[in-house]
């Protein structure tokens, strides 16, 4: 309707495949990528019939005026911005920086976690940690192999860096948590521990530091329509609080959230998303066998595997 | 469709081409208030389609040859934005309708907009002379009339910028106060530019007021006269994170503050983050901005058998309103206090009951407990009963003791608003009132900052469309006196 003078600017300059179902995107937002700090995120519109999807920032460079969006495909609108989008495009829109930024201090010993994704919008905090004198120990996890993303950048950000996978397939067989309870046998309690990636991780992690008495901030992702404060779709109970996640957060005290209600709310339009990405993939088929982007994810994989033997 | 008219019947009146028929006062107090044709309660309850449907040609004539044109026109001060109403009125029973846009326009950018939207029976209507004796004059139909008319013919006088002055000024928000000044602004030869924080400017005209009681069409020809004049608009910006406030006071010489009441109020009730309970502003947005009314859009809204919505004002008549049209079998409107004491227009309570919302008044939710899969299942409300006046003057809901359980799957918590947060407490220095409300000066809109105005709910707090209106208005005139003459008078703070 109206035309934008800002959405010209929020094109889709690189789009990279991490690994099966996980792209990389740098867009041009020059405001954005010059205001943003670790831990914020933004609200994305890939057309004009779009849902709104708040996406964490993974990464900026103000002087190229690019943000970098790492996005796993989970439904219709993540699939459109994988299958539908190229290099030149523009999104309908990038509104943003938003939330809180990660409150960054001078902690002593941090403990860093991430899982699958969410290594990627951990890997700024762990930037942002170390530049600030943190000792920044690195853990991260995937499923399996060729879902571990940033591998490389970790091992650059972080002190030291301990790396599993579910199945075994690359690093040491297990889960995060297993990784958390060995670095503290070896070296201790930390100050703080970070924890991003799916709920049901950033949960186990938080009942292990409970146990352990480890201070844990987690960041949340939970839906959202504005992501300005308006309508609260976003809210989480923490220590008894209702919060919206949009203006409050989105990291928050681990020990203090309701992950049982967050898991719950998250699920609520389960269904009616399940339909949408269906019609979706009938009306864009792509088998994984014969899909070009799932051969180029195979490919990197396979490349980063080489590198690191 | 009903075209019912008033139990009086119109007298027979010979309309002449450019002219005013020559009545009697008694003769224009004898005929009746002229009913506007509406959608059928069973007809518009399947669809998102507006309910009134405007008058005609000869119907607004007759009812604007209602008009006894007082010496002192107490319409004139009953309106917020002191609109010329015996004037445009005078016109229309001319047949002159481009003349009466033309003054409806000088004092109002947005006459679509509040003929259909703004409470007239407590502004002009209120106060309307006829309404003394008969029915009052139906103002509001009939500025809406005028606008669409003049839309529709494509009549609409262009909005003409002043001289340049070289004067920059921000706007943040596009909602009616923002929209406002921005074109009192671009008229006084000012460069505008308006931020919105949304993908679409409009504000609460866009995600909060249905598309059944204003077309989003009229909306965005509206944004887009002030377009055409020069208004530079920014969708998806928000202000506090995208730019700081400090920023555009460097980039700008004013800045006009009316992001509006952006943040939803709970009960901090057990379960209300059940699934299925949702604010007001997050269900309708889902509904208006998103159109989750079209099973196609992407953005989904829950589908719902049997809705509560709790609150008695306008947006808990749309909250409701809405799920019916959604499909809902049984929407409960449910309200501490009693019909009287509710702060809906009588028009929108009377249409909520046409379409078969069920009122449960003097009943207050005090819990909600959900299913197995955590959806909201139950309310649970107190009877109440009313006790002495408090401070806002209403009597007192007080608690009974006594408990009634509905059964619902979806809840629209519709209690009001926040100011948001985002800008308060990112920029230093702004003054607020104790809920975070931006304190400014009545008269000017002037906040604690130099260059820096607010107006609309950010300051007022949830109010009206023309409320906000008229914060515009005011803000855009001292902006440019402040433009003019570079003087700060020492500010008096409201609140």
């Amino acid at each position: 309707m109206t035309a934008n003078q800002d959405a010209g600017d929020s094109v889709l300059v690189a789009k990279e495949f991490l690994a099966p179902k996980v792209t990389k995107y740098v867009v041009r937002a020059p405001d954005i990528a010059r205001r943003r700090r670790p831990g914020q995120f933004v609200i994305v519109r890939s057309h004009a019939e779009s849902e709104r999807i708040p996406l964490t920032i993974a990464d900026g460079d103000a002087e190229a005026g690019t943000i970098t969006l790492i996005v796993q495909e989970v439904g219709k609108s993540t699939a459109e911005m994988a299958h539908l989008m190229r290099v030149g495009d523009r999104f309908a829109d990038v509104l943003g920086p938003l939330g809180m930024p990660t409150h960054i201090e001078k902690y002593g010993r941090v403990i860093a976690v991430g899982g699958g994704i969410g290594i990627a919008p951990l890997h700024p905090i762990v930037q942002g940690l170390r530049a600030a004198e943190n000792e920044v120990i690195g853990i991260i996890g995937a499923r399996t192999k060729d879902l571990l993303i940033m591998e490389d950048e970790m091992k650059r950000a972080c002190h030291s860096l301990r790396v599993v996978t579910d199945d075994g397939s690359y690093g040491v067989k297990g889960l995060v948590t297993d990784a958390i309870q060995a670095e503290v046998n070896a070296t201790g309690k930390p100050d703080l521990c970070v924890a991003i990636g799916p709920l049901v991780m950033m949960r186990a992690v938080s009942n292990l530091t409970k146990e352990l008495g480890i201070k844990t901030l987690v960041s949340l992702n939970p839906i959202m329509v504005d992501g300005t404060g308006m309508c609260g779709g976003c809210r989480v109970t923490v220590h008894k609080e209702t919060k919206f996640v949009c203006v409050d957060g989105p990291e928050f005290d681990a020990h203090g959230v309701d992950f049982d209600e967050l898991q719950r709310r998250q699920r609520f339009y389960t269904p009616q998303e399940r339909g949408s990405y269906d019609l979706f993939l009938k009306d864009h088929p792509h088998d994984a066998k014969n899909c070009k982007l799932h051969k180029m994810a195979d490919a990197a994989a396979a490349e980063r595997g080489k590198e690191t033997k | 469709m009903s075209t019912g008219h008033d139990k009086a019947v119109t007298p027979k009146i010979d309309l002449p081409v450019g002219a005013e028929p020559n009545l009697s006062n008694k003769e224009r107090m004898a005929i009746p208030r002229q009913e506007m044709p509406q959608q059928s309660a069973e007809a518009r309850i399947h669809n998102f389609l507006e309910v009134p449907l405007g008058f005609d040609e000869n119907t607004a004539r007759i009812e604007a040859l209602r008009c006894i044109k007082c010496k002192k026109p107490t319409c004139i001060d009953g309106c917020p934005v002191g609109i010329n109403i015996p004037g445009f009125l005078t016109k229309i029973a001319e047949g002159d309708f481009a003349g009466g846009a033309r003054i409806l326009k000088e004092d109002n950018i947005l006459p679509a907009v509040c003929g259909r939207v703004c409470p007239q029976e407590e502004q002009c209507e209120k106060v309307c002379t006829v309404g003394k004796k008969n029915a009052p004059v139906a103002i509001g139909r009939l500025e809406r009339f005028l606008a669409d008319w003049e839309r529709e013919h494509d009549m609409v006088q262009p909005l003409i910028p002043g001289a340049p002055t070289g004067k920059k000024v921000a706007i943040v928000g596009g909602g009616p106060a923002g929209l406002t000044a921005a074109a009192d602004l671009v008229r006084m030869g000012h460069k505008v530019v308006l931020y919105e924080a949304l993908h679409k400017p409009g504000g609460v005209l866009v995600y909060g007021i249905p598309e059944f009681r204003l077309p989003k069409k009229i909306v965005e020809f509206e944004v887009r006269q002030l377009e055409k004049a020069g208004v530079e608009l920014h969708n998806s910006v928000v202000i506090g994170q995208t730019f700081t406030m400090t920023e555009l006071q460097e980039k700008f010489d004013a800045v006009f503050v009316a992001t509006g009441a952006g943040l939803p109020y709970f009960m901090n009730l057990v379960g209300e983050n059940l699934n299925g309970v949702y604010s007001a502003n997050e269900y309708l947005t889902r509904v208006n901005l998103m159109k989750a009314y079209d099973s196609h859009a992407d953005t989904p809204v829950a589908k719902s058998k049997n809705v509560a919505v709790v609150g008695g004002g306008n947006v808990a008549m749309d909250g409701a309103r809405t799920a019916k049209r959604l499909g809902a079998d049984n929407v409960y409107l449910v309200y501490r206090r009693t019909r009287k004491e509710m702060p809906a227009r009588v028009e929108e309570v009377e249409h909520a009951e046409e379409e078969g919302i069920k009122f449960f008044f003097l009943h207050n939710p005090i819990r909600y407990e959900g299913d197995a899969d955590g959806r909201v299942c139950k309310a649970i409300c107190e009877r109440m009963e009313l006790g002495e006046p408090d401070a806002s003057g209403r009597r007192r809901p007080v608690p009974t003791g006594e408990f009634v359980e509905l059964e619902v799957d979806t809840v629209v918590v519709a209690i009001g608003n926040g100011p948001n947060p985002l800008i308060p407490r990112t920029t230093d220095g702004l003054a607020t009132k104790k809920w975070g409300n931006i304190k400014a000066e009545k008269k000017s809109g002037r906040t604690s900052i130099r260059g820096v105005w607010a107006g609309g709910d950010i300051v007022l707090g949830a109010a009206t469309v023309i409320l906000a209106m008229g914060a515009g208005r005011v803000a855009a005139k001292s902006i440019d006196e402040y433009l003019k003459t570079g003087d700060w008078p020492e500010v008096t703070l409201d609140g």
